[in-house]
């Protein structure tokens, strides 16, 4: 199970709280840690490896079933591409051109292998290869999720944090009225919104569009920011939500307690101690948020006419260019994947269990 | 009562009422244009005014609220039927074999965003409603299985279900005996925020064309056929999308609600 | 001279009293044990004393360390009194550090956060600390994390990062609660140790009345907020001058009297039972090890018969009895009850099923919270082809251990946690068992509410003739309750025979270190003051 282990970090709500005193000792009858716990070094090995196979393993079985569902589709490209006047015998060529002709198994084999080496095939509509065309539009849609994922955490660590620290008061309240409202706020509406506030009334942006990078990095970023805020929004509001509900959590445990014992004031405890261990879930939601940025990513696309993938994607659909959407969606996945993995190795970074063994 | 469960439950039943009376009544024809009364800022005969076909904004408004409301409602009711039994069943052989393969397989479709998996299913199948349901649908299994299983463990390692295992009682009639009433609150709570999620996936698939296809009115679609018009007539595409805020806000704070009320100690999955 | 000063405090929280007048007076070098159970505001004047009382609490009186009143000390002010002039150790080590900062650097931090030293100064102060506390550097570096250590062990580090700055208070609330038998004896040596090389007073907080005997100077016994009785050990353990204290005492010592058993006829058999787990490989592609939890257990328990268990935490009880009750399959051996197998064929044997139960430790959790009574404790008739009239027997099970017929309508929360064990033991005896498994039983039970349970036991051996395992880690419970003991540790059984004469003559030397480490309540009231000099000194 790799990165959603947080996710199941349901706390048990019918602990039972009653204070019957003592509370005496733990009956767990567990074999004792220094039995059990390997190495260090080799647990840290071990659990990458493990994370390692788990990302192969999730990759292979995604890519099965993006490529069995797009088999099913109905239809045969060869004669979609050459209309429906093209002689039989012309189709059947560029069936074997295309090597439609294959088992299925030999068509999933050269279909992965080929995007190993960054041959996605060629498209049934542009009869040009897919890598191309993904390649342009992918340097929008990554950046702009990445951005997104970026303003996400910036927004939201200091409002949870603020929201933890002041439970109850004005500032609490505030903050968390401001999250249900973006939690609610559907972001390609909100997008809007901003467009007619910022591009065509007050004219700080443009409206849409994209100069491309090569025109300046800057200018890229800018192009970026009204799409990348719409999309941050709604996620910083979750994340502060999460933020401030795993470090109440964390101030209640009794090592903060212990702080306190030991001279740290409410808010050094919560700086020094719960933080760091309050990291733990909200680091399961920036990667599951990820894959939002990245799906919310190509709907925003459409708010603002940026050429990315969404644009590609639902072209392609619309042309009934399987090969194509086949790639993106895999691309996507890909993408989420390899967070996801990213935020496993950062559970290591902060949880010395993992490193070294339970 | 407390005031979150009064302002989400009003808001809500605002706007299923709306969808129920959309079905008897509306108060403009919203199959019929009217083409010299497009675009009617709000006020006067049209309260919300109209849009590029001279259509009754207000109509339209209630009559999408079905289809929000109806996608997102089966949405939730396929991922809580597949999903409970599935995290039941992960709990009761939990560290076994088809444990590992269910939770396997939440984490497979958790890479999935909903809106990839409704691109592979319009790619394949064609854009509809019933095609958005089955994506947000699919999407809230792992959600549900991830929750049930998790909650199901902390009690199967209580000693009233030790229990009822010396009382000879089979896991399965455990699941449902014991497992199941004791859930039964966060699901409820989890259902309630699951909701609000399918309702803005649906807006957001009809907006990019892979929901609900015209003439089936829809949220989504009003603000995507807005879009272009923002400039000059804004009330066209706030509306609708305040009909999704208010709608959205409204199960959210209804679920906080229902969480303080049942048991504030309850965690949900929020993403 | 008097260190701390409590005088008149109440305490309530959110307008319930939780204590009243609570007056007490620590010298230095001085050991007060507060006592008392549960509900009595041991730990609430710990924590008033410590300035750190929950939100929503309103303290009254005056609480004066040297010359400061607590009570109205400012926050940042009591922020630099904590750690530097008083420290405090917790009852649950296994939750009381930070688990993702290394041992080193919790202990430093008393001293940097109050400014008493550089980073390195603070690091070479906790490694002596972290030393005098048993935990030297060699073995255990300032870099270990806390979840490498034991129970006991994260203990010891508490402790050093109390007394890093060498405050002149300590407060122990229940330090050694959460810990083995063996280990609390050390524990407590080690504060008593510390008491006398840094002339600090400690106030030591424990429900259990043979530590108090053993290491306090005084002893203040509290009920329900209030203190009933204080004054130098040796005075109060002699005369008992309030009856509260006295029936604490009588509870605490409390030997129930056992029928006669039956002519041996074995009931219970296991043979060279053994239970492995997997556990994880050791190094980089090893094979997945194995842990045997149970080791090559024989033993019988005959019919009639009141058989105890004791062993340590992790030492294979729970395991076993779970095995026992056919509830996981074992790897070697074989249980049979009157001769048939518990688990036989991959699954549980019913039929041997229906002639056993089980009580559990935690008096909450055994039961469905959404169930009534009656619906509770007849679960078990699922057992059973043919129930008996339901009505009947849950009225007969309720009146068996002192309940009425009018609770079975009730739900589980309604009742305390002595009355929730009746529960528990009349939902094992309504389809009357052969054998009931009593796993930590009375565990969680304050002692006058356990010394009811146990009688209730005895009173039930009498009218049901019933036989039971008894497994604890309490020595002197299972002493009490019990007509012959098993000793288990590591998975093995290392000794067996008449509880009598284990305990008084035991053959194996791990027996005779619990026996040894288990602190026991001394007769002192019939006996002259041994040392007058000493109780006057402390008076």
């Amino acid at each position: 199970m790799p990165s959603l282990r947080g996710m199941g970090y349901f706390i048990d709500s019918f602990t039972v709280t009653a204070c019957v005193i003592p509370r005496h000792r733990l009956r767990g009858d567990e074999p004792p840690c220094s039995i059990r716990k390997p190495t260090g070094q080799a647990a840290m090995i071990r659990y990458v490896l493990s994370r390692l196979t788990s990302l192969a393993i999730s990759l292979i079985v995604a890519s099965l079933v993006i490529f069995l569902v797009v088999e099913v589709a109905p239809g045969d490209p060869a004669s979609y591409m050459l209309g429906v006047n093209a002689r039989p015998d012309t189709v059947a060529a560029l069936r074997i051109e295309l090597g439609l002709d294959a088992s299925k198994p030999q068509r999933y084999l050269s279909w992965v292998s080929g995007m190993v080496t960054g041959d996605f095939g060629t498209s049934y509509t542009y009869r040009s290869p897919v890598a191309d065309m993904i390649g342009d539009r992918l340097w929008i849609s990554l950046p702009l999720a990445l951005y997104a994922l970026a303003l996400s955490t910036l927004i939201a660590f200091p409002a949870g944090i603020y929201a933890a620290s002041r439970r109850g008061g004005a500032g609490d309240t505030a903050v968390m009225g401001a999250t249900q409202l973006g939690i609610a706020i559907p972001n390609f509406w909100f997008a809007m919104l901003m467009v007619l506030v910022f591009a065509i009334k007050l004219r700080w942006f443009s409206a849409g569009g994209f100069p491309g990078w090569e025109r300046g990095f800057w200018g890229g970023i800018k192009a970026l920011t009204l799409p990348a805020v719409a999309l941050a929004l709604p996620q910083a509001a979750i994340l502060a939500r999460i933020m401030r509900s795993s470090l109440l959590d964390m101030l209640g445990e009794d090592f903060i307690r212990t702080a306190r014992a030991k001279g740290l004031s409410r808010r050094q405890a919560l700086w020094r101690h719960a933080l760091r261990n309050a990291l733990i879930p909200v680091l399961t939601i920036i990667g599951l948020q990820f894959s939002f940025l990245l799906a919310g990513a190509i709907i925003i696309e459409q708010v603002f006419f940026l050429p990315g993938l969404g644009r590609l994607v639902f072209q392609s659909i619309s042309q009934r260019d399987l090969i194509v959407v086949e790639s993106v969606v895999m691309l996507l996945v890909f993408a989420v994947i390899t967070v996801n993995f990213i935020v496993d190795l950062a559970y290591a970074a902060v949880d010395p269990r993992l490193r070294t063994g339970r | 009562m407390n005031r979150n469960l009064i302002i989400g439950t009003a808001l809500t039943a605002v706007f299923v009422l709306a969808a129920l009376l959309s079905f008897v009544w509306v108060p403009y024809d919203i199959e019929t244009l009217d083409i010299p009364n497009r675009l009617k800022p709000p006020g006067g005969a049209h309260w919300l005014g109209t849009d590029h076909f001279g259509r009754d904004i207000l109509s339209m408004v209630m009559t999408g609220a079905r289809t929000s409301i109806a996608v997102a409602l089966v949405a939730v009711g396929i991922g809580m039927g597949l999903g409970v039994p599935l995290g039941l069943s992960a709990a009761a052989l939990r560290g076994g074999g088809l444990d590992e393969f269910i939770m396997r397989g939440n984490d497979l479709i958790f890479a999935f965003p909903s809106l990839v998996i409704a691109i592979l299913i319009t790619a394949v199948f064609g854009p509809g409603a019933v095609n958005a349901i089955i994506a947000i649908g699919i999407f809230n299994i792992p959600v549900f299985a991830r929750l049930t299983r998790g909650a199901a463990l902390g009690l199967w390692g209580r000693d009233f279900i030790l229990a009822a295992r010396v009382a000879g009682k089979s896991a399965g009639r455990i699941s449902v005996e014991h497992i199941l009433p004791n859930i039964a609150n966060l699901m409820i709570v989890q259902g309630t925020i699951q909701f609000s999620l399918g309702i803005l996936a649906e807006a957001g698939l009809s907006y990019v064309g892979l929901g609900a296809q015209p003439p089936m009115p829809s949220w989504g679609r009003m603000l995507a056929e807005a879009q272009t018009l923002v400039s000059i007539a804004p009330h066209v595409a706030l509306f609708p999308g305040l009909a999704i805020l208010l709608t959205v806000l409204g199960l959210n704070l209804m679920g906080d609600g229902l969480r303080d009320m049942l048991d504030p100690r309850l965690r949900v999955i929020r993403a | 001279m008097t260190l701390l000063s409590v005088q008149g405090l109440n305490v309530a929280i959110h307008g319930t009293p939780i204590l009243r007048g609570v007056t007490l007076d620590i010298a230095p070098g001085q050991i007060v044990a507060l006592t008392g159970e549960s509900g009595s505001g041991k730990s609430m004047t710990a924590l008033a004393v410590m300035g750190l009382l929950p939100q929503g609490a309103v303290a009254t009186g005056r609480v004066m360390l040297g010359d400061a009143d607590i009570l109205t000390t400012p926050e940042p002010a009591l922020c630099a009194m904590r750690g530097r002039d008083m420290g405090m150790v917790f009852q649950e080590p296994m939750t009381a550090l930070n688990p993702v900062q290394c041992i080193g650097d919790q202990v430093a931090e008393t001293i940097l956060v109050h400014g008493k030293g550089s980073r390195a100064e603070a690091r070479a102060a906790a490694q002596d600390m972290l030393a005098r506390a048993g935990l030297p550097p060699d073995r255990f570096p300032l870099t270990r994390y806390p979840h490498e250590l034991s129970g006991g062990q994260r203990q010891r580090v508490v402790i050093a990062m109390a007394i890093a700055l060498r405050p002149h208070l300590l407060i122990a609330d229940e330090p050694t609660t959460a810990l083995d038998v063996t280990t609390q004896a050390q524990i407590l040596d080690l504060l008593k140790g510390l008491v006398a090389d840094f002339g600090m007073g400690l106030m030591l907080i424990t429900h259990d009345l043979a530590v108090v005997a053993g290491i306090a100077d005084r002893i203040v016994v509290m009920r329900k907020g209030e203190v009933v009785e204080q004054g130098a050990t040796g005075d109060v353990l002699r005369h008992m001058r309030h009856p509260y204290t006295r029936m604490l005492f009588d509870a605490s010592r409390h030997r129930v009297s056992l029928p006669p058993r039956p002519a041996p006829v074995p009931l219970l058999e296991l043979r060279n039972v053994v239970r492995d787990y997997r556990v994880p490989a050791k190094r980089l592609f090893a094979s997945a090890g194995r842990f045997r939890a149970v080791d090559g257990v024989s033993f019988t328990l005959h019919r009639g018969e009141r058989l105890g268990l004791v062993g340590e935490s992790g030492c294979g009880k729970s395991t076993l009895t779970r095995a026992i009750l056919g509830l996981e399959p074992v790897q070697g051996g074989e249980i049979t009850l009157d001769g048939a197998p518990v688990f036989s064929g991959g699954r549980p044997n019913l039929d041997v099923r229906r002639r056993m139960q089980v009580v559990f430790q935690d008096p909450f959790g055994s039961f469905n919270p959404r169930h009534r009574v009656a619906r509770l404790i007849t679960e078990p008739f699922h057992l059973l082809d043919n129930p008996p009239d339901r009505d009947t027997s849950v009225a007969e099970a309720l009146r068996a251990v002192g309940l009425s017929p009018g609770d079975a309508d009730k739900y589980p929360h309604q009742f305390s946690g002595g009355q929730r064990q009746r529960i528990a033991i009349a939902r094992a005896l309504i389809i009357k068992p052969d054998l009931i498994v009593l796993d930590e039983a009375v565990s969680a039970l304050d002692v006058s509410v356990r010394a009811q349970v146990l009688d209730l036991l005895a009173d039930l051996c009498r009218s049901h003739g019933l036989s039971y395992l008894f497994i604890s880690h309490d020595l002197s419970v299972v002493r009490s309750v019990t007509d012959r003991v098993l000793v288990m540790r590591a998975g093995k059984i290392v000794e067996q025979g008449e509880t009598e004469t284990v305990f008084t003559a035991p053959s194996h030397a791990y027996t005779r270190t619990l026996i040894d480490a288990a602190p026991v309540l001394p007769d002192w009231q019939d006996t002259p003051d041994p040392d007058p000099d000493r109780s006057l000194a402390n008076a």
